[in-house]
């Protein structure tokens, strides 16, 4: 039980790291551009509108954390 | 430019080698502590028994990727992972440059594992001293994991598998060959610096290709296209750097951003 415990850990700050914002943010901008392609708006500004929702949601819990430490 | 090679082979190359680096240089303070310290046969073993799992891991799990996924889904994924994991490098690199972090003391690690390595007792196994082989095993899987992350990420997206290798086969060629030179840990590799950069290619590389990937839940399963086609890279990178100094900016600590920038 030990070991599958520092699997799930290891794989978890490979992947997740120190702000699970950030990797949650990210899961939840893919989801939506793939939404918006399955209901059949998707169009040549798709990649750009999802890029910069990528940005947002790196931009903002960095802010947040970076706020909370300068506090 | 390197003879032989194209612009995206180069580019390529780089990203992988500077990626590759800092995870390289980590490993060998870890190796060093342990080959002072506790005897170089041992941490050698623990070294080498490591990169053969490494081998095996690359390997198998290079050929079921390209074997088992089709492009877009293989985009998709492999976009998404080097998104997260360049973002994670790339708030590191934000909030050291802004002073709201520690910078990586390569220094104060090769003095935290000597001291651990002196207190441990001395156990033998097969004539092997099992501290320093497991110690050494440990470091040099765990960072070469991040590694085989990076050359199969690079690869398998940019379609050239052998060149990101070679890459990271570059990369600790030279920092073995240097840090055998000057025989003390690396401390003075700008790894914040390149933590910086490096972060910023895997989040371009990575929104990129994820993005493209979304096009696998199309009708057609096709890769969803950028404005421009590649040269979307160029724009992308730039968004990216422009957001992470618009934030170090923000965030700076004027006493402690000095040191850290």
């Amino acid at each position: 039980m030990r070991y599958v415990v520092a699997f799930g850990r290891f794989w978890y700050d490979f992947i997740v790291g120190d702000d699970w914002r950030i990797a949650v943010g990210v899961a939840t901008v893919l989801v939506a551009g793939a939404a918006i392609i399955l209901a059949g708006m998707g169009g040549e500004w798709l990649a750009p509108l999802v890029g910069m929702g990528l940005v947002l949601v790196f931009a903002l819990p960095v802010l947040r954390a970076g706020r909370g430490r300068a506090s | 430019m390197i003879q032989g090679l194209d612009t995206g082979q180069i580019g390529l190359l780089v990203a992988v080698m500077l990626a590759s680096a800092v995870e390289v240089v980590e490993t060998f303070t870890i190796l060093l502590a342990m080959g002072i310290t506790r005897g170089w046969r041992s941490t050698l073993a623990g070294a080498g028994a490591a990169l053969i799992v490494l081998v095996i891991i690359t390997a198998v799990g290079g050929y079921a990727l390209v074997e088992w996924f089709p492009e877009a889904l293989l985009q998709l994924v492999i976009g998404t992972l080097l998104l997260v994991f360049g973002l994670q490098w790339l708030r590191k690199a934000v909030l050291r440059s802004s002073g709201l972090a520690a910078l990586h003391d390569e220094d104060a690690t090769f003095r935290e594992e000597s001291e651990a390595a002196r207190r441990a007792a001395s156990q033998t196994v097969l004539g092997i001293d099992w501290f320093a082989f497991v110690v050494s095993f440990k470091g040099m899987l765990l960072e070469g994991l991040e590694i085989v992350f990076i050359v199969l990420t690079f690869g398998l997206s940019a379609g050239d598998l052998p060149m990101a290798a070679a890459g990271a086969l570059a990369s600790g060629a030279i920092v073995l060959v240097v840090g055998i030179a000057i025989h003390r840990p690396l401390s003075r590799v700008p790894e914040n610096t390149i933590k910086y950069v490096v972060g910023i290619l895997l989040s371009t590389f990575g929104t990129y290709w994820a993005v493209e990937g979304l096009g696998v839940v199309s009708a057609e399963h096709h890769s969803l296209a950028w404005p421009g086609g590649s040269l979307a890279l160029l724009y992308v990178l730039v968004a990216w750097v422009a957001v992470s100094r618009v934030l170090v900016a923000v965030l700076r600590r004027p006493e402690t951003a000095a040191a850290a920038a």
